[in-house]
């Protein structure tokens, strides 16, 4: 059996100018109409060979028109590209021209082109919601091989379609005002720009970070690749400008504790975590930084390597620059003695007696920009991280090498004063790796190559660079791998297998306290060990540990790792499947920091469209009910997590509020009554489509033709 | 006519199946809009092979399961019904895939009761990222079903007219208008016998 093949060149020709009358590639099959029923047009997509190289599609057309000619089906159609204007453009004419009812695209999947094809039935005064689309792509053609199989289960499809189409019924989408504010998640360079491009544009803005300051991990760098920026050069004006901003609020040192609502409608409750400082009074001079006496490894901003107060201000250009007491380490709040901070302080801005503070805020969109956490390399043992002193991770070699950092920009050994004469930087840490993370980490290639550059500057030391693959592909990236070929460092490629201070061989004498990286160097074919003073990990990018329960606090997905999900990879990719919740950042995956600041923009840009229309439409797919039913038996009232089901006690009966239902439908299914009955999804569409779908054997016969041979014989 | 293979490896040959040979199981998938329906259409884009014998029906939530959509599906003919939805926790309206497993563990009690297998009856947890998963289960489901062979339940039901079969919208106009009756009709009066709302049963049985 041969089968009508195109190749995705034949795209244009295809999808050309669409000929009067029946065109020449896609024959037509005009069914006699049956009266009294819906008028019901099948459209079958070849999408290119996507389809048409697995199913049968002009078999399957036939079919359609010949066997469902008795549910209503009049006219059966197969074309190279639904999706086209000029496929579009089939079905308007057939609306017109024919006087359909009724619309069924068996195309891809409805998450793709539902509203393109409704759409369409729209213009040509169909009734949007009288057109299903059914999936022969995704569902069909792109997960089956057996093509005489696939055929037969896309006649399954569109049979399902078919009858349910039937069922459908005439439907105007909600339409729901958007408040304006929107709510950002995380200030991190991401965060910020999502925050400023709204806020300019005279939004109000909820920024909510977790930490004493906005900023982020662009706050804790020395320099960003390719261009050796200085990244606190150019982070601190934006953070300045997002804590001056009028439309902005900033909710430091807090958390997003509770989300109701839905797209336009949102209530989020944020908690302030207690500072334990006046922000009206205080003035941010600093004296009770200096004058308080408890000293303690900062894990956070410094990444262990130096050290903070009790009461501190993470770096010198927080935003906000009022300091916060840490209550966990505070002389006062672990023995009720000292209050140095309060003593000292001029305008008494410090509160011991401040609490958890909860603030209910209103917003119609919001903007997850969470970031990441860096991958913790003790879990590589055999690299030696928190075992041998001169073992460092990126995060560390960041604040070391940084001008503000704990050795004032020295690159120097654990010791604090030893500059090493040869470092060995190991790539894909955690990353690229299957025991790990198999993704890569995107960033680490080139903050490798700027590590490299920047020892060089500093030190003069050799540098080893054991990389996988270089992974350059931004903008002057190459160049820069080109720079730093030129600069000397030498490129081992392999997995580095081990890094030890074990001396094994005779001649490693000499090296005793330096630390040996094995490897396997895949261009020479040769086993080297080689010793240095400092190894760097570059260490991959996971999601924020808690990135789970964000997920489940704002409604939205993540991947099996943790990265939230987008709502289509590459065509909306900082939207997620919950209609008002956006993301930006690393929050999607791992990104450098013009990814995430264009990805703050892009939310940012889709957001402000919405406001700026004031209203948006919305699924009509709501639940309600018809009271003449309702017995009254409240077994739904218990069912909605939203409140909208509310139950009147004069009346006796149940009644769903559609502003607050978003359409799951559980309460449907619970009534024993069938009083309450839902768009969209109603029991008689999900019936017609159960009894659709079983119409045709696994073989693609009618059951019915298959019964009635069985019968007579 | 030639052999295939499915991706899950059983020989199958398509023309046996008419000629009473191999069994093909038909699965009607019930998934829910924003996990398992994404998972399969991330199997879609990833290309992921499962076998052809499952048919999916997209609800907006495993919530809206109604129960009675399971027996229609096995008196229409389909040999097992996959049920699937977010993982516990992950549900898109919060809770309601727990509120579905209730009704899912109940009415596996009741199948079984009614002499249907419970492998028949099957539950599929799938985030949107776990295509792979989707795709695993489908096959294993549809082998376990193949194994057990044709459910042949209502056998006699198959063959029937489409004048006798539901009409659900007739079903509803009948229950209304019989409601509207008996609200018109004074509250001593016995009621009306158009008043019997016909049993909204899921399979009709013909006898010859």
């Amino acid at each position: 059996m041969t089968a009508p093949m195109s190749l995705p060149g034949e795209f244009d020709l295809a999808a050309g100018p669409l000929p009067e009358g029946v065109d020449s590639l896609s024959d037509v099959r005009v069914a006699t109409p049956s009266d009294g029923r819906e008028r019901i047009g099948v459209y079958i997509c070849h999408c290119g060979s996507n389809i048409a190289a697995t199913v049968d599609v002009v078999a399957v057309r036939d079919w359609a028109a010949e066997k469902l000619g008795d549910r209503g089906v009049v006219v059966a159609r197969d074309y190279q590209f639904m999706c086209a204007s000029t496929g579009q453009e089939l079905i308007q004419k057939d609306i017109e021209e024919l006087g359909l009812t009724r619309v069924v695209v068996a195309a891809c999947s409805p998450h793709m082109h539902e509203k393109t094809f409704r759409t369409a039935c729209d213009k040509a005064g169909l009734n949007p919601y009288l057109c299903e689309l059914v999936s022969i792509r995704e569902q069909v053609s792109w997960v089956h091989t057996d093509r005489e199989a696939a055929t037969a289960k896309a006649k399954a499809v569109i049979a399902g379609g078919v009858l349910r189409v039937a069922e459908d019924a005439p439907l105007e989408p909600l339409h729901v005002p958007i408040h304006p504010a929107t709510l950002v998640v995380g200030g991190g360079i991401a965060g910020i720009s999502a925050a400023l491009e709204i806020a300019d544009a005279g939004y109000p803005v909820h920024l909510v970070e977790r930490e004493p300051s906005i900023g982020g991990h662009m706050a804790q760098f020395d320099k960003t690749f390719p261009t050796l920026d200085c990244a606190a050069c150019i982070l601190t004006p934006k953070m300045v400008t997002a804590g001056n901003h009028e439309n902005i609020t900033l909710h430091t040192w807090s958390e997003v504790t509770d989300v109701k609502g839905y797209v336009g409608n949102f209530t989020a409750t944020i908690k302030h975590k207690p500072r334990y400082v006046d922000a009206d009074l205080c003035t941010g001079c600093g004296i009770c930084v200096e004058k308080c006496p408890k000293k303690i490894v900062d894990e956070v901003y410094e990444a262990g390597l130096g050290y903070r107060k009790g009461i501190y201000t993470p770096f010198p250009q927080a935003v906000p620059k009022y300091p916060v007491i840490d209550a966990l380490n505070c002389t006062f709040f672990e023995n009720g003695k000292c209050k140095a901070c309060e003593k000292f302080c001029p305008t008494g801005a410090i509160d011991f007696t401040q609490k958890d503070e909860e603030v209910a805020v209103e917003i119609g969109n919001i903007v997850i920009a969470t970031g990441f956490e860096l991958f913790d390399p003790r879990r590589i043992e055999q690299y030696g991280y928190g075992r041998l002193a001169n073992v460092f991770t990126s995060l560390e070699f960041e604040r070391m090498s940084n001008a503000a950092g704990p050795t004032n920009g020295r690159l120097v050994l654990r010791d604090g004063v030893t500059e090493p004469r040869a470092v060995g930087i190991i790539h894909c840490v955690g990353s690229r790796d299957r025991n790990y993370n198999s993704y890569c980490s995107a960033i680490c290639c080139m903050q490798s190559l700027k590590f490299a550059h920047l020892v060089r500057e500093h030190t003069g030391a050799t540098v080893y660079n054991f990389y996988i693959d270089i992974r350059a592909p931004g903008k002057a990236f190459d160049e820069f791998y080109q720079r730093v070929l030129e600069e000397g460092t030498v490129f081992v490629r392999g997995r580095v297998a081990e890094v030890t201070d074990a001396v094994r061989l005779p001649d490693e004498e000499a090296d005793l306290g330096r630390v040996i990286i094995q490897v396997e160097d895949t261009l020479a074919g040769a086993q080297r060990r080689i010793p240095v003073d400092m190894v760097v990990l570059s260490a991959g990018l996971e999601p924020p540990h808690d990135a789970k329960e964000t997920a489940r606090l704002f409604g939205i997905s993540c991947s099996s790792d943790g990265w939230v999900i987008e709502r289509h990879p590459k065509l909306d990719p900082v939207a997620t499947m919950t209609d008002g919740v956006f993301a930006a950042g690393c929050s999607l995956g791992p990104r450098d920091i013009p990814a995430s600041v264009s990805n703050g923009s892009a939310a940012a840009a889709r957001i402000l469209g919405r406001i700026q229309k004031g209203e948006m439409e919305l699924e009509p797919v709501r639940a309600s009910v018809d009271e003449s039913r309702c017995s009254g038996c409240r077994i739904c009232n218990d069912l909605c997590p939203y409140t909208a089901i509310v139950f009147h006690e004069d009346r006796m009966v149940t009644e769903v509020n559609p502003a607050l239902c978003q359409g799951c439908g559980t309460c449907i299914a619970a009534c024993p009554a069938g009083a309450i009955s839902g768009t969209g999804f109603s029991d008689a569409q999900i019936f017609s489509q159960i009894e659709g779908l079983l119409m045709v054997t696994s073989s693609g016969r009618m059951r019915s033709d298959e019964a009635r041979e069985t019968v007579t014989a | 006519m030639t052999e295939t293979i499915h991706a899950d490896g059983a020989t199958v040959p398509p023309a046996a199946v008419e000629a009473g040979g191999t069994f093909e199981p038909v699965v009607i998938g019930f998934t829910c809009n924003w996990c398992s329906y994404r998972a399969a259409d991330l199997a879609g884009t990833s290309r992921m092979k499962y076998p052809p014998n499952v048919r999916l029906i997209r609800l907006m939530c495993s919530g809206r399961l109604d129960p009675s959509f399971v027996l229609a599906a096995f008196a229409e003919g389909a040999d097992a019904v996959m049920v699937s939805g977010c993982w516990p926790g992950e549900c898109h309206y919060i809770e309601q895939n727990y509120k579905m497993l209730r009704r899912f563990l109940l009415l596996r009690r009741v199948v079984e009761a009614m002499g249907i297998e419970p492998t028949r009856l099957q539950l599929v947890w799938a985030s949107a990222a776990e295509g792979q998963r989707f795709a695993k289960e489908v096959g294993r489901i549809v082998e376990e079903v193949r194994a057990l062979g044709p459910l042949a339940w209502n056998e006699a039901g198959r063959d029937v007219p489409a004048d006798v079969r539901r009409d659900f919208s007739a079903l509803e106009r009948e229950e209304a208008a019989a409601i509207a009756a008996e609200a018109a009709s004074p509250p001593d009066a016995p009621p009306p016998v158009t008043a019997v709302p016909p049993e909204p049963g899921i399979a009709v049985e013909v006898t010859a």
